[in-house]
């Protein structure tokens, strides 16, 4: 099976034995497809994995450190093909990251995004309230990884209504307004988990107010724990404030990054994360690289067959996580379900993906 | 209103760039952040409401017409 034809498999449904060949066929083209087409990348396989097109299971694929896409353009079709470049965010003294997608995979990814939504939100587009300012709207020069999420979530929705102003304040009014013209329909809420907590929640609680969303009402949420993990906010007690605060009983996280396109893994309604049949995570020893089990914390790898303008489809990030199970999940859907742990922030990858020496491209 | 209209009114174009062959992203009018006010005018137009793989297979105005067919719209 092409990595073409398991795009059309929906999100939760193959079994982990259909899944693994599904994915190994895939994920090998696209091995061979960026080796042939990104000379770097080439240089890269060449030197670290023995030069090995194809493989036997997912984890002898050859894999990039995450944060090699801040020191080098990596891509693989001719730059007259590049419709959209994705820049992250990059906090301070970071560089940011660059991706570079053509219209094949910047359309596989939207669709992607809407397929394994639709199964937890259903088809229909709900009245969408983001909690977030529209500043990016009006300057498109400053689009960044922060903008594309929001735009590429919108998508999702209908009568979109950005909740805060510039000052990141929140116009209380207008969601009055909102909830007044959309009293019957669920209303689907996206925010970062940060801002939702700082902006939305915590600004609710400070001003004494609170409103009731239709039931049925969901918030999407990502971007990580680490800075509500400094202020002590469990998930739990982030979940608790919003259906006490709004009456919003459905909250989902989601895992993703910006360098791997098509990898999100949304939360379901037992707290896991989940991998859909197009992608997959592994987890590593932080210090030997091996592949661990489950139930064992270490670096999470992720792979996506949607990746081909660029290669990607096979990343070690510098996030922990542990693997809970697969195909065993009380919510029914498929696949591996996860926990992400944090980041290993501000390391310098000594004794991690930097032990092995990654050759100047 | 016919769908060229809308796409003139909504994305700001003048009316001879709008034929059926015209796709999402040829033109630096129709981006992401203006196709959803595109699909939110067609919608208020002809009093639909389309699906997310609507909005998200929307990539030229011919596939407009065809996908407002879909929902009923005589266009």
């Amino acid at each position: 099976m092409t990595a073409a034809e398991l795009l059309k498999s929906r999100p939760y449904a193959p079994s982990a034995p259909e899944k693994r060949a599904m994915l190994l066929d895939g994920l090998n083209e696209l091995t061979v497809h960026h080796r042939r087409n990104c000379v770097p990348y080439d240089r890269i396989v060449k030197a670290l994995f023995n030069g090995a097109d194809t493989v036997d299971e997912l984890s002898a694929l050859p894999w990039l450190p995450v944060r090699l896409f801040k020191r080098t353009d990596l891509v693989s079709v001719p730059h007259e093909k590049i419709v959209k470049t994705l820049v992250s965010s990059g906090t301070t003294g970071q560089l940011p990251s660059r991706i570079f997608l053509d219209r094949e995979t910047a359309s596989s990814q939207a669709r992607i995004l809407a397929t394994i939504a639709g199964d937890f939100l259903g088809k229909a587009r709900m009245p969408m309230l983001i909690i977030d300012d529209a500043s990016f709207l009006r300057d498109r020069t400053r689009f960044n990884a922060r903008a594309a999420a929001i735009l590429g979530f919108s998508s999702l929705g209908r009568d979109h209504l950005y909740l805060l102003d510039e000052q990141l304040l929140p116009d209380w009014n207008a969601l009055s307004s909102y909830l007044e013209a959309h009293r019957d329909t669920p209303i689907l809420l996206f925010g970062f988990t940060f801002i939702v907590w700082q902006n939305f929640v915590e600004a609710a609680l400070a001003e004494e107010r609170s409103f009731h969303f239709p039931p049925g009402s969901a918030l999407i949420h990502g971007g990580g724990w680490k800075r509500l993990e400094d202020r002590k906010v469990s998930e739990e007690s982030f979940k608790a404030a919003l259906a006490e605060r709004f009456g919003i009983e459905r909250v989902h996280n989601y895992y993703g990054m910006v360098e791997q396109v098509g990898s999100i893994y949304f939360e379901c309604e037992h707290g896991r994360l989940h991998t859909p049949a197009y992608s997959d995570i592994l987890i590593r020893d932080p210090v030997s690289l091996e592949p661990l089990g489950v139930g064992e914390a270490g670096l999470v790898q992720v792979l996506s067959v949607l990746p081909r303008s660029y290669p990607g489809h096979s990343l070690l990030t510098e996030d922990l996580g542990t693997i809970v199970g697969e195909d065993d999940c009380p919510c029914g859907r498929n696949g591996k379900s996860f926990r992400i742990h944090g980041r290993l922030r501000n390391v310098e990858m000594r004794g991690c993906s930097d032990t092995r020496p990654v050759p100047a491209v | 209103m016919t769908v060229e209209k809308v796409f003139v009114s909504s994305l700001g174009i003048s009316a001879d760039v709008v034929h059926d062959d015209l796709e999402y992203g040829a033109i630096k009018e129709w981006d992401s952040v203006a196709h959803m006010g595109l699909v939110s005018a067609l919608e208020q137009e002809y009093n639909v409401m389309l699906e997310t793989d609507d909005v998200i297979d929307m990539s030229s105005v011919g596939k407009a017409k065809e996908i407002l067919r879909k929902y009923g719209v005589q266009v």
